[in-house]
């Protein structure tokens, strides 16, 4: 048995010194991932996720090339051929209450629809990540000026707050998106403030400020990379919000006009038919819900491949 | 055991000072941090670092020992101007850091730190080699050869850069990335390193390892460290001279071997026998810290340690012990060691003969 | 707690200010004159001078702000440019509307989505959490007004069981609890109750998810607590945030239910505000948004109080 010196005088360390190559790590040899292209790889893998993306796609593309690709004229009514039923044999999808195709002014509708309903949220995300991220990493006077700011909006239910700005606005289309955008920058302002501040008590961002990095250098290169990926998983998850209440404002007429197509539009004005045509009436709400299910799946799957283990 | 404390091997323009010089002197070292009270409470505050001095030499490791919430990190972190200090004069090379001869950008370029969370530490989004790169890129170093220089480091913390230049943070175990963390900070060339709690949240073995690096990384840039531990075993090993720190103040400081071996200050006394020991036979059969842990809110009046001291009087409760010498090079806050204190254990004052 | 309770209210009322000052200033924001869809087109310049000084419309706008809102802490609301009756009891009334449906919403959402939620978090990555998952992500994504009429369509038109507008045979403007008005409710308070029921199964199931995986679970179950038993410590831990969402839920579905007593034609503020909306009737619009508003800040005060009452980790004081 070894005799144990007391530890007061032992030494401690007995291990040869010096920078001994250290042993393999699992993966030595695999190639290594960007951030990104690890969410990439666990996205692909995710069969839900991909079929909403599939959804999303094909929806983004027909509706880009509607003009070109519709049928028949969606604005051509005919007062005769009101109301066919679904699997007419001119009409796929029956025609609405003037007389169009459905097919065609669903197409056309989609790209008014997607249009309301996406951009409010992509100008939020680039407004609302400036105010957030500045209020998140300055702190002190000015954080707290912009987040009580922020708190007033928040007093409001959001879908209150689109209609009070909306209704105060007036109908368009630009009236409807500056609303919602306005809704949605103090949800994303919130999300980018409480990431950011929780980014800059990082170690290694107080060791980007030891290497006597200026601010705007440290927010570029360090935090800006970080801070931005979960801000836009939470921005993915507002489309649907959005295209809700974009095309529930043209519902309600405050949105877009007639005769344009627009998903939410034709809604309200089949409203009508559904004692006549109830199945065609119902296809634009349809539409809606596909588009809306489809991004809010894509966004958890976003969200759950982006969980990074340490 | 611990290298001699001989004559740096720096360039003369970067050696302002000479080697008489302390490289780094720090004088009355004050941080309060406010306690939120609501309406109708006192506003309180933390009394974190309460009046700290100590100097540190060219080319020695000085060791920062105390418990959670004695105020070493804290005292780390104003060091290197993470926050703002309260009040308090720091001096770098015998230059006032931040002042006009010392700018801020310059005293980070010879100053650098290694944290405790070796993961927390490395952006998670950058290469291995990219966060070592960023220090020089920062100073105007071109990014081929930061990148040289990244590889370089690499290797010589023992990752060989063809397989781990180019990883994530995530990839590597504890030991590696802390090795990540110290080539970064040897990026910048510094003089001065603080390591805070740097190897506590390693494995042994691989804690020996990294150890046995920072030896020889000192020995081979130079270098000047400030090692903050918890752990006295490993103080005794790397360090030169210690200090220790109660609630907020240094309460003794001495070469390494003086103060772990006899420790003048109750305190460190009382930290050196609650070390579990490796003989059988030496058990502690008391308990060798009495009373209940401090509040760095409302500390004790006059000496901190007084409620838990086995030798405190009335007279430790009036007044604050200063930290007086009680030989050249070995200094200590307690009024028992300090002659005509008032203390019934302190020794007389001798008449020179 | 009651000096928990006055902090409270001291932080909420910068947020109460600053909502009124956007109600008031939302009117503002209105291109076109206020007056002009009163007024016939061809009226001289000076009746609409006169019906401006009457109004108020003719001073600064600090000025308006503060009369304006003078006149709101004494409870008067102004009188709505379309019907010419106080703004005060068109809103009160509608809000008992409102009110009645949105809890009776909630109600039946909070109680699908806690069991759905249960499920859910119990039985993880299970056929059951999958059926509930997928419940629960419907609920969300569904637009409701749509809802609303699918549901009309296959109840109203179709099946004829169940009314498809109004609140009372009557045509009433209130809704009373009696079986004749049972009727009326059920489908617009089914078709609201989707969403609060999708929000709070998914963060319920979340929520119990990590309760069970937590150390103390196992704990309990080490030392020989009933399944039951469990499950009590589950729904104590879980109760201040499911009832944090359920208050939420319920303001937005006060202020939301604009699209749905649209299409239901219920005699809610929804359906004044939509009236308002169109006859441009100012006044009412911007008294039925304050009082909507400032129901949702008191709610939300409401149930940060009870949240810190019952969670007794959070500090107060």
């Amino acid at each position: 048995m070894a005799t144990l010196a007391p530890h007061a005088t032992a030494p401690l360390l007995d291990v040869a010194g010096g920078a001994a190559p250290l042993p393999d790590a699992p993966d030595a040899f695999m190639p290594s991932r960007g951030f990104w292209g690890q969410v990439g790889h666990k996205l692909l893998r995710d069969p839900v996720a991909m079929t909403a993306a599939c959804v999303i796609l094909a929806i983004v593309a027909v509706a880009l090339l509607a003009p070109w690709i519709t049928p028949m004229d969606p604005y051509r009514g005919s007062m005769i051929r009101r109301l066919k039923p679904v699997g007419d044999a001119t009409y796929l999808l029956g025609s609405d209450e003037l007389g169009r195709d459905m097919l065609s002014r669903l197409m056309l509708g989609g790209r008014l629809s997607l249009f309301i309903g996406v951009t409010p949220v992509i100008l939020a995300f680039v407004i609302g990540s400036g105010i957030g991220i500045l209020a998140g990493y300055v702190g002190g006077w000015l954080n707290t000026v912009l987040m009580r700011t922020i708190d007033v909006f928040f007093a409001f239910p959001s879908v209150l707050l689109a209609i009070a700005l909306s209704g105060a606005l007036g109908a368009g289309v630009f009236n409807s998106i500056v609303s919602l955008t306005c809704v949605f920058v103090p949800q994303i302002a919130r999300v980018a403030e409480s990431v950011t501040t929780q980014i800059r008590s990082r170690d290694y961002v107080d060791a980007a400020r030891l290497s006597g990095a200026s601010t705007f250098t440290i927010l570029r290169v360090q935090v800006l990379g970080n801070v931005l990926g979960p801000i836009f998983v939470y921005a993915t998850s507002l489309i649907s919000v959005s295209m809700i209440l974009a095309s529930g404002l043209s519902f309600l007429g405050l949105g877009v006009k007639p005769p344009e197509p627009e998903w939410g539009l034709m809604l309200n004005t089949l409203r009508t038919a559904i004692y006549v045509n109830p199945l065609v009436a119902a296809l634009p709400g349809l539409a809606i819900f596909i588009v809306s299910i489809s991004f809010n799946l894509f966004s958890d799957g976003l969200r759950s491949a982006m969980e990074v283990k340490a | 055991m611990s290298t001699p404390i001989g004559q740096p091997t720096v360039p003369p323009d970067r050696d302002r000072g000479g080697p008489a010089q302390p490289l780094l002197s720090i004088d009355g070292l004050v941080k309060h941090f406010p306690v939120k009270k609501g309406l109708g409470g006192r506003p309180a505050v933390v009394r974190a670092v309460d009046g700290v001095d100590f100097t540190i030499l060219k080319g020695e490791t000085l060791g920062i020992v105390g418990e959670s919430g004695c105020g070493k990190s804290t005292t780390a972190r104003l060091i290197m101007g993470l926050m703002p200090h309260d009040s308090g004069e720091l001096l770098f090379d015998g230059e006032l850091i931040g002042g006009r001869a010392l700018p801020w950008r310059d005293f980070r370029a010879q100053t650098q730190m290694v944290f405790q969370d070796s993961y927390a530490s490395l952006n998670p989004r950058m290469t291995v080699e990219g966060s070592i790169a960023f220090g020089p890129r920062v100073h105007g170093v071109p990014k081929r050869q930061a990148i040289e220089r990244a590889r370089s480091l690499l290797a010589r913390v023992g990752l060989e850069p063809s397989r781990f230049a180019a990883r994530y943070p995530h990839e590597l175990s504890g030991g590696q990335r802390q090795r990540v963390n110290i080539a970064r900070a040897l990026a910048l060339q510094p003089r001065l390193v603080v390591l805070d709690e740097a190897v506590s949240a390693l494995d042994k073995s691989v804690e020996a390892q990294v150890l046995n690096l920072l030896m020889d990384l000192k020995q081979e840039f130079a270098l000047t460290y400030l090692f903050i531990s918890h752990d006295l075993n490993v103080v005794r090993f790397l360090c030169d001279r210690v200090a220790v720190m109660y609630l907020g103040q240094v309460v003794e400081i001495g070469p390494a071997d003086t103060v772990l071996a006899s420790p003048a200050h109750p305190y460190t006394a009382a930290l050196l026998s609650s070390m579990p020991s490796m003989d059988p036979d030496a058990r502690t059969q008391v308990a060798p810290l009495a009373g209940d842990p401090p509040n760095p809110i409302d500390p004790p009046p006059g000496c901190r340690f007084h409620p838990r001291c086995t030798l405190a009087e009335e007279v430790c409760k009036g007044r604050v012990p200063p930290l007086a010498p009680v030989d050249p090079v070995h200094r200590v806050a307690c009024l028992a060691r300090q002659p005509g204190s008032g203390h019934s254990a302190a020794p007389t004052l001798s008449v020179a003969a | 707690m009651l000096r928990f309770i006055l902090r409270r209210l001291v932080a909420v009322t910068p947020v109460a200010i600053g909502v009124s000052i956007v109600c008031f200033l939302l009117v503002h924001l209105a291109p076109g004159d206020p007056l002009s869809a009163v007024l016939p087109v061809d009226a001289s310049p000076e009746t609409i001078e006169a019906m401006r000084t009457a109004y108020g419309y003719d001073k600064p706008l600090v000025v308006q702000y503060g009369l304006w809102l003078w006149h709101v802490l004494q409870g008067d609301l102004g009188t709505s440019i379309a019907s010419g009756r106080p703004v005060t009891s068109e809103v009160g009334r509608a809000v008992v509307n409102s009110l009645i449906l949105a809890c009776v919403a909630t109600l039946i959402g909070f109680t699908f989505g806690m069991v759905f939620g249960f499920v859910a978090g119990y039985f993880r990555n299970s056929i059951l959490d999958r059926l509930a998952s997928a419940v629960s992500v419907f609920g969300v994504s569904v637009p409701h007004y749509w809802l609303a009429m699918v549901l009309v369509i296959v109840f109203s038109a179709q099946l004829g069981w169940l009314p498809s507008t109004g609140a009372g045979p009557d045509g009433s403007g209130n809704w009373r609890p009696d079986l004749e008005h049972l009727r009326y409710i059920i489908l617009p308070a089914l078709t609201m109750s989707v969403i609060p029921m999708g929000v709070i199964a998914r963060t319920i199931r979340a929520l119990v998810g990590d309760i069970l995986a937590q150390d103390f679970v196992g704990a309990l179950r080490a030392k020989g607590l009933s399944e039951f038993g469990v499950f009590k410590h589950v729904v104590k831990n879980a109760a201040p945030t499911a009832l944090a969402i359920m208050g939420l839920q319920l303001g937005y579905l006060l202020g939301g239910s604009i699209l749905i007593e649209t299409v239901f034609a219920w005699p809610g503020t929804g359906f004044l505000l939509n009236a308002a909306i169109f006859q441009r009737d100012l006044p009412l619009l911007q008294g039925a948004i304050l009082v909507l508003a400032m129901f949702f800040v008191a709610l939300n005060l409401i149930v940060d109080v009870v949240q810190t009452a019952l969670d007794p980790r959070i500090e107060r004081g």
